[in-house]
């Protein structure tokens, strides 16, 4: 099958008083991660305490958007298919995503993908990946 | 202190019903309750201890003691998914040897095709303050694509197949063909597991547990209650739970929270895989299966596929008999949960009261398994090991 991926418009993401600067970060197409001052951690999904330490000491740090697939599922019971996936990112974090302008059987564990945004249903966009390098196009 | 052999599972009771749309939720709690007592040979007086979860009806336990008329000195609702009651079951013995109580009542009960029914298609409401669902939800992440991204995850680490996955479907069905109460009965091949239609890759339908109303409970009693009690006693010998997730991103699917929750279990109970004669291993999907068996030790890590494969779990024929009712992948999985089915057939097999088919020779040792949650994201999983007096 090398039919492509439809265009699936994610649900509106519902955030916390904790994340409202991580989704005001998406509305400007910026992707952050957490990173604790303490142990120096970089940690996904973002927030106020260390995953690693418990510190408080935290904050977010734009991530450079690359990555590679460590896993991925083409749903098929819905109206348009899509892919969900973990990408493992530059900075070391695995994030849960989709994988987006690409063909169902080209996607692959180990593919380096690139960030992208998506305007969700009313929230705020959401990051998402598409194929990189020699993948591309 | 060890909670080995200071407390015995003296009943059960599987509702026989797999559509409650004429159950209420608090009348099938009401239902197990009294047929477990019934099976145990003892009265609501007797009892002291009360154990459920957090879709019970009603403010955690209270509603169901008022609904029930019942008072008891211990009280637990907890919520660990379908893995909650193993760890119930543990929890209880830890009171039991506290001297906090002498009979608990353990009970499940949950009725998703009546709701469904009712009022179309009803998602499991989670709060807005869930922390980590705001970076899930957004991608279409849903219980069934998040064990397909361990499944694909497992099956590029170690070459596993899907008529490996397939195997673990073939078993439950040929097991079900003796439960007349099985929703799914029939048996099936691995062609017709690979020609089910794709659900998630590389899920198939066929990989996938059913849904079902309905619900168990069992009781657990002291040493000295048991000794008076007209079943054959089950003696609790070692338990472990345990929670694994994302870990701030530095995530692996290729094991779950048994591989922790196990060693503690067979540690307590001072047995080996080896010595185990029957497995009930929580089946939500064939992936979780594999995984556990795995991580529970009995085979090595990345062999779970080949152990499973050509018969591989049927009773009478494969390495290990494993859910021999027929599993949640065929026989019942009420609620989504599928924990309390788990116990419940690891009894009989102790008891010698599975189906005559599928019933172990002379099991004296039996596993229970179960994870709560999801094996992509996170969750819960526990391990009962039980012994026939």
């Amino acid at each position: 099958m090398t039919e492509p991926l439809g265009k699936r418009i994610p649900a509106a993401p519902e955030p916390t008083v904790e994340t409202v600067e991580y989704w005001q970060a998406a509305d400007a197409h910026k992707l952050m991660i957490g990173r604790c001052h303490g142990c120096g951690e970089a940690y996904f999904y973002p927030r106020s305490r260390c995953p690693r330490c418990l510190s408080a000491d935290t904050g977010l740090e734009q991530a450079e958007g690359s990555g590679t697939v460590y896993s991925y599922s083409i749903m098929r019971r819905a109206k348009i298919p899509y892919a969900i996936a973990y990408v493992t990112l530059a900075e070391g974090p695995t994030m849960m995503t989709n994988i987006v302008d690409c063909a169902i059987d080209h996607i692959s564990i180990g593919m380096p993908v690139s960030l992208v945004f998506v305007e969700s249903d009313g929230g705020s966009p959401v990051p998402v990946f598409k194929p990189a390098g020699e993948f591309a196009g | 202190m060890s909670i080995r052999n200071q407390a015995c599972i003296a009943g059960i009771y599987e509702h026989p019903t797999r559509n409650a749309a004429d159950i209420s939720l608090a009348a099938l709690h009401g239902d197990v309750i009294a047929g477990a007592l019934a099976d145990a040979g003892l009265d609501k007086g007797d009892v002291d201890g009360f154990f459920c979860d957090s879709d019970a009806p009603g403010l955690g336990a209270l509603s169901m003691l008022d609904y029930l008329g019942m008072r008891v000195r211990h009280v637990e609702a907890s919520e660990s998914g379908g893995a909650t009651y193993l760890s119930q079951v543990a929890h209880a013995a830890e009171a039991i040897a506290a001297g906090k109580m002498k009979v608990a009542v353990i009970s499940m009960a949950g009725r998703p095709r009546a709701d469904a029914a009712a009022g179309g298609v009803a998602p499991r409401p989670f709060p807005p303050s869930t922390p980590d669902l705001q970076f899930e939800l957004p991608y279409g992440a849903e219980l069934v694509n998040e064990y397909a991204l361990a499944a694909m995850r497992h099956m590029y680490e170690y070459g596993t197949t899907a008529e490996q996955l397939a195997w673990v479907k073939v078993a439950a069905s040929h097991h079900a063909q003796h439960n007349p109460l099985a929703m799914l009965p029939k048996v099936v091949t691995v062609e017709d597991v690979l020609g089910s239609p794709m659900i998630a890759d590389p899920l198939h339908r066929m990989d996938c547990c059913i849904v079902s109303d309905g619900g168990g409970a069992i009781v657990v009693v002291s040493p000295d209650v048991a000794a008076s009690l007209k079943q054959p006693v089950v003696k609790v010998l070692g338990h472990g739970e345990a929670v694994k997730h994302q870990n701030g991103g530095q995530i692996d699917l290729t094991f779950s929270a048994a591989a922790y929750s196990g060693a503690d279990a067979f540690a307590e109970a001072g047995v080996t895989p080896s010595d185990i004669d029957y497995a009930s291993i929580y089946d939500s999907f064939t992936i979780t299966v594999i995984t556990q068996l795995e991580d529970l030790g009995f085979c090595a890590k990345g062999d779970g596929g080949r152990f499973v494969a050509d018969g591989g779990l049927i009773s009478g024929v494969g390495r290990l008999p494993v859910n021999t009712d027929g599993g949640g992948l065929c026989n019942n999985h009420p609620g989504y949960r599928g924990g309390m089915t788990k116990i419940i057939e690891a009894v009989r097999q102790l008891r010698g009261q599975a189906a005559p088919q599928v019933q172990v020779k002379n099991c004296r040792l039996a596993l229970a398994q179960a994870m709560g949650g999801s094996l992509g994201t996170r969750h819960a999983a526990a391990t009962l090991i039980l012994e026939r007096h």
